[in-house]
């Protein structure tokens, strides 16, 4: 069997509203491997937690995948019903959210919640589920166990909260976890903490894992692959250190060319004029074209689109073909 | 603290105190005593004018109660604070644009409202052309000044907080988290353009961010906190050279690192303990790896270790174990 734990093909997402559709994610493929840490950027709006929630079922309509499909380990998952759906989320995917706060019952006791959600995904008894979900909490990293396991979220500081919702995302031993935003609201001590965690997991257990962050550092120091987003579309994809040192987009060369270093000393950052459109000012062609210095004919003409096989490429005439004229080398 | 000519700001062992007690009547029934929490525990810095001195430091470690302090949005619970400037001319730019922008009025009006509190007199004419001017100066155009706040985007309101701020023609500007809440690109956009006007209008910024790589392009001279208190100030390239406090050291080696990532990179252990009940001693030394015995027992005090760079940790002035 191949390694391939989530194949995305072509996904669409689409909300239809009163004044039209939006499409707020457009014909995206990706696949992620055992153990394999992709990374997805892209700023506000750029569709990368529409992406997150579709594979875990759980777009708010009148939100909708109207396009493509998404399979785990190769099963299809886009057309379940709600209930087969739910079965999958708990066992076979693990979700971690920016506020760990949505994802814990605040009436609730952390050790009840564990054993709880333990017990829905295995056939441990009550005993064995209290054991399981204190050796979590110590995988985890939650000091003092035994103390612990009884108290509630809210006495728990924010990384330790967060450490308790990647326990119980790993309760069912999942082939894929889907982190949105994971440490976007932790001090970087903790976050140094939460992403060596979730690097551990990777490595010794093979979970694939989705990090959505728009932190470059961390998917710098955490990633094998990175995904980067514009404006629904994937607009480059690779490896992590290719896409960084070496990147291909114009909208990826701005990125990187806009963040202060730590070492260099420059009067004025760079900038990209402008800003992502809107989805319903979404221009032809190329949806960067308007902020582009490069763009030409072909830009606002023609949506490129990343190569064949889907594992690396940017998707801009001018990285692919050489030259933004129409027609040519086409 | 001898008072220096060009400098604006000058914050003399500055406190602030918060009671954090329970009720009164829980207190009674549950005979918990009094709580207090010194969020800001003794801090002196100056800012001379012109220039940019940025706090740093994790959540939680008084940076925002000193904005407020500064700009007089809370009264002191100890020490000073004196302003060399025009107090009608500082101004203050939040984290959140959006929070802090009237949802219900125009950007005109919010823009024009600073400049009608500091010359109530101005003529009406003389007011919308000063907007259109700073809707222009912050890249916006005079058009968008008929729009509401929610019609823009993050950055674009980020900047109408700026042209706000710059209406009261301020000299002195406290930005607390200015673009924490904005995209790479969009922050580059933002710091772009206060660097500009930094340089055009000669004005001084304390400038907070928790993001070292900002403070880093921002900044003449980086304080760094820790539990309420200034552990290190130094001037910013020297800290990122010479690092000398061990919290200081530990933060610049958990950043992670765009150029140079640290892919198996060991996190270093511990939280930032509760200021409500700081550990005795330097507050640091559960967390410190130079801990020593001293450490424990007494507190160490900032000391100018050589000018302009001073260190609050035994082992940084004894020249004490492992030190560079
Ligand atoms: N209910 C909705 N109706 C219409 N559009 C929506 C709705 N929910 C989200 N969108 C749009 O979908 C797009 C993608 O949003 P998404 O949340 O995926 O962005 P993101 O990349 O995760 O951004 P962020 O970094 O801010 O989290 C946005 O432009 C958003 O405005
Ligand atoms: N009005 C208040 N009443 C009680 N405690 C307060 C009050 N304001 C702040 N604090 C406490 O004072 C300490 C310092 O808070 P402050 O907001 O200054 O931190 P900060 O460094 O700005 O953190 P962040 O990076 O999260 O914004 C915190 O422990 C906070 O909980
Ligand atoms: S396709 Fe054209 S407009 Fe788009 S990024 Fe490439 S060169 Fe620029
Ligand atoms: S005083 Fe002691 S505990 Fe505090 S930082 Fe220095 S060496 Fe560490
Ligand atoms: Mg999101
Ligand atoms: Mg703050």
């Amino acid at each position: 069997m191949s390694d391939v734990v989530l194949d995305v093909r072509n996904l669409r997402v689409e909300f239809p509203t009163r004044k039209g559709v939006l499409v707020a994610v457009d014909d995206i493929s990706l696949q992620i491997r055992r153990g394999e840490i992709l990374g997805v950027v892209g700023e506000s709006g750029a569709g990368k937690s529409m992406t997150g929630m579709s594979i875990l079922g759980l777009l708010e309509p009148p939100g909708r995948i109207a396009a493509g499909s998404i399979h785990l380990s190769g099963d299809r998952i886009d057309d379940l019903d709600d209930r087969a759906m739910q079965a999958v989320r708990g066992r076979r995917i693990g979700a971690i959210f920016q506020d760990p706060l949505t994802s814990l019952n605040p009436l609730f006791r952390v050790g009840d919640q564990l054993v709880e959600t333990i017990r829905l995904h295995t056939d441990l008894d009550k005993r064995q589920a209290r054991d399981r979900a204190k050796d979590l909490m110590r995988e985890v990293g939650i000091p003092a166990v035994e103390e612990r396991i009884d108290s509630y979220p809210h006495q728990f500081s924010g990384g330790m909260r967060q450490r308790i919702v990647i326990a119980l995302a790993l309760c069912a031993e999942p082939e894929l976890i889907v982190a949105d935003e994971p440490t976007t609201a932790l001090d970087v001590s903790i976050q140094a903490q939460i992403t060596a965690l979730l690097k551990r997991l990777c490595r010794e257990r093979g979970t694939a894992v989705m990090l959505v962050t728009h932190d470059m550092g961390v998917i710098a120091e955490t990633a094998d692959r990175v995904a980067v987003m514009y404006a629904g579309r994937l607009v480059e994809i690779g490896k992590v250190e290719d896409v960084v040192r070496r990147p291909q987009h114009p909208y990826t060369i701005g990125l990187m060319g806009s963040i202060p270093s730590l070492r260099k000393d420059v009067e004025e950052l760079q900038m990209i004029p402008g800003a992502m459109p809107r989805l319903n000012a979404i221009p032809p062609g190329c949806a960067f074209n308007p902020r582009c210095t490069q763009a030409g004919p072909r830009c606002r003409a023609e949506v490129p689109r990343i190569p064949g096989g889907h594992s690396t490429g940017a998707a801009c005439w001018l990285a692919q073909t050489g030259t933004v004229e129409k027609g040519e080398a086409a | 603290m001898t008072l220096r000519p060009d400098a604006i700001l000058e914050v003399d062992a500055l406190e602030r105190r918060f009671d954090v007690s329970a009720p009164w009547l829980n207190r009674l029934i549950e005979r918990k005593p009094r709580r207090t929490l010194r969020a800001v525990d003794g801090v002196d810095f100056i800012i001379r004018r012109g220039q940019t001195l940025a706090l740093v430091g994790e959540s939680g470690c008084g940076k925002s109660t000193i904005a407020k302090l500064v700009t007089g949005l809370h009264a002191p619970s100890g020490g000073n604070i004196r302003f060399h400037g025009d107090r009608d001319r500082l101004q203050m730019i939040f984290q959140d644009p959006f929070a802090s922008l009237n949802p219900r009025w125009r950007v005109a009006r919010i823009i024009a409202e600073p400049l009608r509190t500091l010359r109530p007199e101005t003529p009406e004419a003389e007011v919308s052309a000063r907007v259109d001017e700073l809707l222009r100066t912050v890249g916006l155009a005079p058009a968008d000044g008929l729009k509401f706040p929610h019609e823009f985007s993050g950055g674009q309101r980020q900047r109408i907080s700026i042209a706000r701020a710059l209406a009261g023609e301020p000299e002195f500007l406290v930005c607390d988290e200015p673009t924490s809440a904005l995209d790479v690109s969009v922050q580059a956009q933002v710091l772009n353009l206060m660097k500009r006007l930094q340089k055009e209008m000669e004005l001084t910024y304390l400038f907070i961010s928790h993001d070292l790589s900002v403070v880093r392009h921002m900044a003449d001279v980086i304080a760094v906190m820790y539990l309420g208190r200034i552990v290190e100030i130094q001037p910013t390239a020297d800290l990122f050279a010479n690092p000398l406090h061990p919290y200081t050291r530990l933060l610049l080696e958990t950043i992670p690192d765009l150029e140079a990532p640290k892919r198996d990179r060991a996190p270093m252990g511990g939280e930032v303990p509760s200021p409500v009940s700081p550990p005795p001693g330097c507050s640091f030394h559960p967390r410190c790896p130079l801990a020593f015995e001293r450490c424990k027992q007494e507190r160490p005090e900032r000391r100018s270790h050589v000018h302009n760079r001073r260190v609050a940790c035994f082992a940084a002035e004894e020249g004490g174990p492992d030190v560079r």
